[in-house]
């Protein structure tokens, strides 16, 4: 019976907030989607279909355009970094309308914090989750185009640690912000930040197509600074801004730590 | 509106025509949180691909001789009406037999099952007209059209749209699970159609041996009729064939779901 004894403590006595068992909850993921691994591994297809259309069709249109050096460099490497930082952010956010069902519908946590899990324990465990799918969509990603010849340098390894970053980062934020949508047509609301995030975050063009002044409104979008970070690596240019860029998407996985954690135990605690 | 019971049973276009305020009376509380799928999102994306992409691009054979905002600003509306039919046509259909069952009480009533379909369809063509106006306009303040066609290209979004919209109700009344298959078929479907109809860039980029998948697909129909309309260069046979192909799509959609309502309604 020495075994049951720590399930006990942290029972009769929550002092805090993280219990250690978040790989409970990605376990509970593994198995669900056990069932429906279509869905899962479909997912990593879809950056590759872009891929393709850019490959045979808006890279002819446009052959070249300004890199991060200010050189001309060839479109098709210049968007698969973006569209590399764009999947690691879609896959994070698109595991969240899960959540939201799993939170007003299917009353999920209310049954998971009745057990030794705390509310850090889910957060932690749903972005983890999102992690293991990103870091999935990242690695696949980056066996093409490493394939078609796009990754330039072999600093373009650390890309899938930086799409971990960003699957981390904005599965953590939209944890935080998921839990203050109330119906399904508030869903709508997640495709109005996240659209624009994706065109304007210097995706297709750069940064330079912006007047002065929207210049520094992307520079406010995170996707743009995941977007900065991987297109440095991915082609081997380094600057010092590419360190703002690391602190930035530092900050805000933090930031969405505390806020995610705040929110579930606000929602199911209180 | 309420009105005292007639004992009186509708006609035909009436009881679809009922569907049509219900569906109006629910868009007019709710049209603010439907906004980005109604008007928006191809908005952004004539900004983003138009101006912002647009201005890589040089004026070549490619795009027809034409700046690529204009290239690309009628082929966006009819894009942006095919994914906003397919989205009222899915999951929306799927919860009318399914989750809220709304079409389930309204059968209970001397409304047909065809009658529901007709309601859906006639809404589907209003919202997806309106949507196309609103497009339509904002592309003028971006000066994205050429000449007045871009009102003839707004009724080839709607024809468009419908004829995808038709097809996915169909699936959607012969759908029973929780509608996993939406989720596909957006993914593999959708996108690659989006992707590959001639909207950013013409087909004969594709290699020829891939080629005919873009001629299946009806957003190619509708991106040549549009196109045709605002910057010309198109055979009137070739009008006539795009427009046949959209109006039979129309109509095999249409019959299908007919077919697949009654079958889930009234037995």
């Amino acid at each position: 019976m020495t075994t049951a004894r720590p399930g006990l403590v942290l029972r009769i006595a929550p002092v805090g907030m993280y219990h250690g068992r978040a790989g409970a909850l990605i376990e509970r993921a593994l198995i669900v989607y056990g069932r429906s691994w279509v869905v899962l591994v479909s997912g990593a297809l879809e950056p590759l279909l872009y891929l393709l259309a850019f490959q045979i069709g808006f890279g002819k249109l446009v052959s070249t355009v300004a890199g991060p050096d200010g050189r001309p460099m060839s479109y098709v490497a210049f968007v698969a970094p973006a569209l590399l930082a764009s999947s690691a952010m879609n896959g994070a956010v698109f595991e969240t309308y899960n959540m939201f069902f799993k939170l007003r519908y299917a009353k999920h946590y209310e049954a998971v914090l009745a057990t030794p899990v705390g509310p850090m324990d889910v957060a932690l465990g749903e972005i983890g989750w999102a992690m293991l799918r990103g870091g999935l969509y990242t690695v696949a990603f980056m066996a093409v185009t490493g394939a078609m010849g796009l990754l330039t340098s072999w600093w373009a390894l650390l890309l899938l640690p930086v799409a971990l970053l960003v699957s981390f980062a904005f599965s953590a934020i939209s944890i935080a912000l998921v839990s203050f949508l109330r119906s399904t047509s508030q869903l709508d609301y997640i495709q109005l930040v996240l659209m624009p995030m994706f065109l304007f975050s210097t995706t297709f063009f750069p940064i330079t197509v912006y007047p002065a002044a929207l210049q520094w409104v992307v520079r406010c979008f995170p996707l743009y600074h995941g977007i900065e970070l991987m297109r440095g690596l991915a082609g081997g240019f380094f600057s010092w801004s590419m360190a703002g860029n690391l602190a930035y998407l530092l900050a805000l996985a933090a930031f969405g730590v505390w806020a995610s954690t705040r929110r579930i135990a606000k929602l199911l605690l209180t | 509106m309420a009105t005292a019971s007639t004992g009186r049973v509708v006609g035909p276009l009436h009881g679809a025509w009922l569907r049509v305020e219900g569906h109006w009376a629910w868009y007019r509380r709710y049209w603010l949180s439907t906004l980005y799928s109604t008007g928006l999102q191809p908005v952004l994306f004539l900004a983003a691909m138009g101006l912002g992409f647009g201005s890589q691009v040089r004026a070549g054979p490619a795009t027809g001789g034409v700046s690529y905002l204009a290239y690309v600003a009628p082929a966006l509306l009819v894009a942006g009406s095919t994914q906003l039919a397919v989205g009222e046509s899915s999951y929306p259909v799927l919860s009318g037999f399914k989750w809220q069952k709304d079409y389930l009480a309204v059968t209970a009533t001397p409304v047909s099952p065809g009658q529901v379909l007709g309601g859906h369809l006639i809404w589907s063509t209003i919202r997806l007209t309106l949507a196309g106006l609103v497009y339509a306009l904002v592309a003028l303040l971006f000066g994205a059209w050429q000449n007045a066609g871009a009102l003839v290209v707004v009724l080839v979004g709607t024809l468009t749209g419908l004829a995808c919209g038709a097809l996915f109700t169909a699936l959607a009344a012969r759908t029973f699970d929780e509608g996993q298959r939406f989720g596909l078929l957006f993914r593999f479907v959708l996108i690659p159609m989006t992707l590959f109809s001639g909207t950013f860039f013409p087909i004969t980029q594709i290699p020829a041996v891939l080629r005919w998948l873009a001629w299946l697909s009806p957003l190619w129909h509708g991106t040549e009729l549009a196109r045709g309309a605002t910057l010309g260069g198109r055979g009137g046979l070739a009008v006539l064939g795009h427009l046949a192909y959209l109006a039979a799509l129309v109509l095999i959609g249409w019959g299908l779901a007919h077919r697949a309502f009654y079958r889930r309604l009234v037995t």
